[in-house]
């Protein structure tokens, strides 16, 4: 036991000198959970823009930044709660790369980050209800708000010709906000929502909640989930023979739901926050390169919040909570030279010298009001299980 | 015409998903009352100790579809049953040597096993995880359909589609062939019979020379079996997935109860009694009428006595209602 607790001293020593030299930042995201199937990718993208910084020779003369990754659960505020507390408190981070699902990410931010001043930038956050929260300063994402993604989802569905849809959501804050955006501009189209059924994940049987959206009728079936539940919902809905075509948002996305749900999928038309052009490109093959899908869902915004988060601190000339917040949106717009993935050395070097640099990374980021990504989306069909690019919005 | 539509669609919405949930309830109820009536106490565990089961069932069928085997058209996982079935008894048996033979021996109340039932429920949620994952898994395989809805729309003509799932059909068929043989078992066996004895006086069966031990095992083991037909039935259904099968304890015990605990035919009834039940009040039964009255009668709302989000809300008034005005159940049986 002695010789325990010298050797625990030793090391807690040892970590205690090691932090000198080294940037702790957390990665705050569902590990397990509704998007567990997403969030290892996401982890990898924010960890490899780590990597390319730390193989430059790290951020202020030679700090290395560490990641230390930690649990929300997605649906789970209790955890991912303790597990934010945990990175800020014993680990000692000094801004947070995450958290995912829109409700931990609130949970977090309003009781754990405004309470210790610890910067946030999420990679998928996307309630609406996050464009007129006032975080003080210390939230940002680098999705866009699902108030944009439900209007192209809306006009999506109106130009193909369906004017009234059934719809469900996932019960909580993503799919409640996704809802609302996306009824109040169909309706506005003219078109018709004649049901909204809320779905809890982690169900055996959806025949019900199926049941509810075929008795209310509709051409089409809305499913505004994530693939496990809605991914369910969807296969019932097809197999009864309730409804023939479907849209989903992003968080339906993934090579998971094609294999879950197979020949059901055919045809499905969804959104997807997507970025075209040069910077996505060089990102998909420092992906390749590293061994991670970089095309998975918010794979290029966990990216682009890393390197924001690390650029700010070199901006701020110290990798303190308070310098960091108050320069990413100094380092993410313009004026300055434009900052590409795997230009991050060089990004660093700029601000080093006094510069001004435009980071577009791997999503052409622009955050626009208090901070949030303004997007564009991908509309994708199903055709022979593959997700096939229909156009950009 | 369009008494047929209504037909269809009550039977494709209700009548089928009903049946074969409720042949799923009952299954696991038959457990429950079986553990309840002869080992004398409420069995926690049976919703997790059935997702350990069908856990074997899933890895026996991923070897047996490596190993290039498979059961034509009905799912391959029928085929590893036994040794999920094999397993299962085993780790009972342990379970009752370890854990709940002590407390037979000194004659503990009935709460103080509940307790223990429930000290087995965590350690087999744990096994579980450990072997599976927390995660969804998918199993069935064969011919998914017998009559799929677009099919049956074309063959027809008629407006509303149906589906027959083939996991449907094997469930129904393959409950009633476990509760005929259970019946036959408990009546016309030796065996069966000093079980009825055990349990309807402990004491005179002892008297007259059964074997307690034996009952005992005997016990287990056909809850066992059951246990793992009605997880590995439920999984080729729906899906399987540790937590979906520890939230089922609540239909189990409510059938049980709805039915009279300790009666067997009362366990099968209150399956389908609470099936039918969730099934029937939180449908939305707007399309069904809307093909039965005319178009100017049909009032605006979609006859939905309570939303979906209400299911289990159904089971826990279905067991207040029965508890407060008929506690023996519907068939005479025992109170808890």
């Amino acid at each position: 036991m002695k010789k325990f607790l010298l050797a625990a001293s030793v090391s807690a020593l040892t970590a205690g000198a090691a932090l000198a030299d080294e940037v702790r930042i957390g990665v705050l995201l569902g590990f397990t959970g509704p998007i567990e199937s997403l969030t290892g990718h996401m982890a990898d993208g924010a960890e490899l823009a780590f990597q390319e910084i730390n193989d430059a020779g790290g951020i202020l003369d030679g700090q290395m930044i560490v990641p230390v990754r930690a649990d929300s659960g997605c649906v789970d505020s209790a955890l991912a709660q303790a597990s934010a507390e945990r990175l800020i408190t014993s680990d000692g981070v000094v801004a947070i790369m995450g958290a995912d699902c829109s409700g931990v990410t609130r949970a977090v931010l309003e009781n754990v980050a405004m309470a210790t001043g610890v910067p946030m930038i999420s990679p998928s956050a996307t309630s609406p209800g996050f464009t007129d929260f006032d975080s003080g300063g210390l939230f940002f994402r680098t999705a866009p708000s699902d108030a944009r993604q439900g209007a192209i989802l809306a006009g999506i569905v109106m130009e193909r010709g369906f004017e009234t849809v059934a719809l469900t959501h996932a019960n909580n804050d993503y799919g409640a906000g996704l809802a609302n955006a996306f009824i109040e501009n169909f309706e506005e189209m003219g078109g018709t929502v004649t049901v909204v059924v809320p779905h809890e994940e982690a169900r055996g049987d959806y025949t019900a909640e199926v049941g509810t959206l075929s008795a209310a009728g509709g051409d089409a079936l809305v499913i505004l989930g994530y693939p496990d539940g809605g991914g369910s919902t969807l296969r019932t809905a097809w197999e009864l023979g309730a409804f023939d075509q479907f849209f989903i948002p992003d968080g339906m996305f993934g090579d998971d739901l094609i294999a879950s749900v197979g020949e059901a999928l055919e045809g499905t038309v969804g959104t997807l926050p997507w970025a075209v052009g040069e910077g996505p490109d060089r990102f998909h093959a420092m992906a390749e390169e590293a061994g991670f899908a970089g095309e998975s869902s918010f794979t290029r915004e966990s990216y682009d919040a890393a390197a924001l988060l690390a650029l700010a601190a070199q901006a701020a000339g110290e990798a303190t909570p308070a310098g960091i917040a108050a320069n990413i949106l100094r380092v993410a717009n313009a004026p300055g030279e434009e900052i590409l993935p795997g230009d991050l050395a060089r990004g660093l070097q700029i601000l080093a010298e006094g510069g001004e640099i435009n980071y577009v990374g791997a999503t052409n980021v622009e955050l626009i009001g208090q901070g949030e990504a303004a997007g564009t989306y991908r509309e994708y069909v199903v055709e022979d299980g593959q997700f096939v690019t229909v156009q950009f919005h | 015409m369009d008494i047929l539509n209504a037909l269809v669609v009550l039977t494709n919405f209700v009548l089928i998903p009903g049946l074969a949930y409720g042949s799923q309830i009952a299954l696991g109820a038959l457990g429950i009352t079986l553990i309840y009536s002869i080992l004398r106490f409420a069995h926690f565990a049976h919703g997790d100790v059935m997702a350990f089961g069908t856990a074997f069932v899933i890895l026996g069928t991923w070897g047996l579809q490596a190993a290039g085997i498979s059961f034509g058209p009905l799912p391959t996982a029928l085929l590893a049953l036994p040794l999920g079935i094999a397993v299962i008894i085993l780790y009972l048996l342990l379970a009752d040597r370890l854990v709940y033979r002590f407390y037979r021996r000194v004659k503990a109340k009935p709460m103080i096993f509940v307790m223990a039932s429930l000290g087995v429920m965590f350690v087999t949620n744990g096994l579980t995880r450990l072997l599976m994952g927390p995660g969804e898994r998918r199993f069935d395989d064969g011919q998914r359909f017998l009559v799929s809805a677009r099919e049956f729309r074309e063959w027809t003509g008629l407006a509303e589609g149906l589906a027959l799932r083939s996991s449907q059909v094997i469930t129904v068929v393959v409950a009633l062939i476990a509760m005929g043989v259970l019946f036959w078992f408990l009546n016309r066996t030796k065996s069966g019979k000093s079980m009825r004895a055990y349990s309807d006086n402990e004491d005179l069966a002892l008297l007259s020379g059964i074997n307690p031990d034996r009952v005992v095992w005997i016990t287990w083991a056909i809850a066992g079996t059951l246990m793992v037909l009605a997880g590995t039935l439920y999984g080729l259904d729906k899906s399987f997935r540790p937590f979906t099968y520890f939230m089922l304890l609540l239909p189990f015990f409510a059938a049980a109860i709805v039915g009279g605990l300790g009666s067997p035919v009362g366990a099968i009834v209150g399956g389908y009694v609470v099936a039918f039940a969730e099934m029937g009040i939180t449908y939305a039964w707007r399309r069904v009428f809307s093909h039965l009255l005319p178009a100017d009668w049909m009032p605006a709302g979609l006859m939905q006595a309570l939303p979906v989000d209400y299911k289990f809300a159904v089971t826990f008034g279905i067991l207040v209602v029965v508890l407060i005005f008929r506690p023996t159940g519907i068939f005479r049986g025992k109170t808890l």
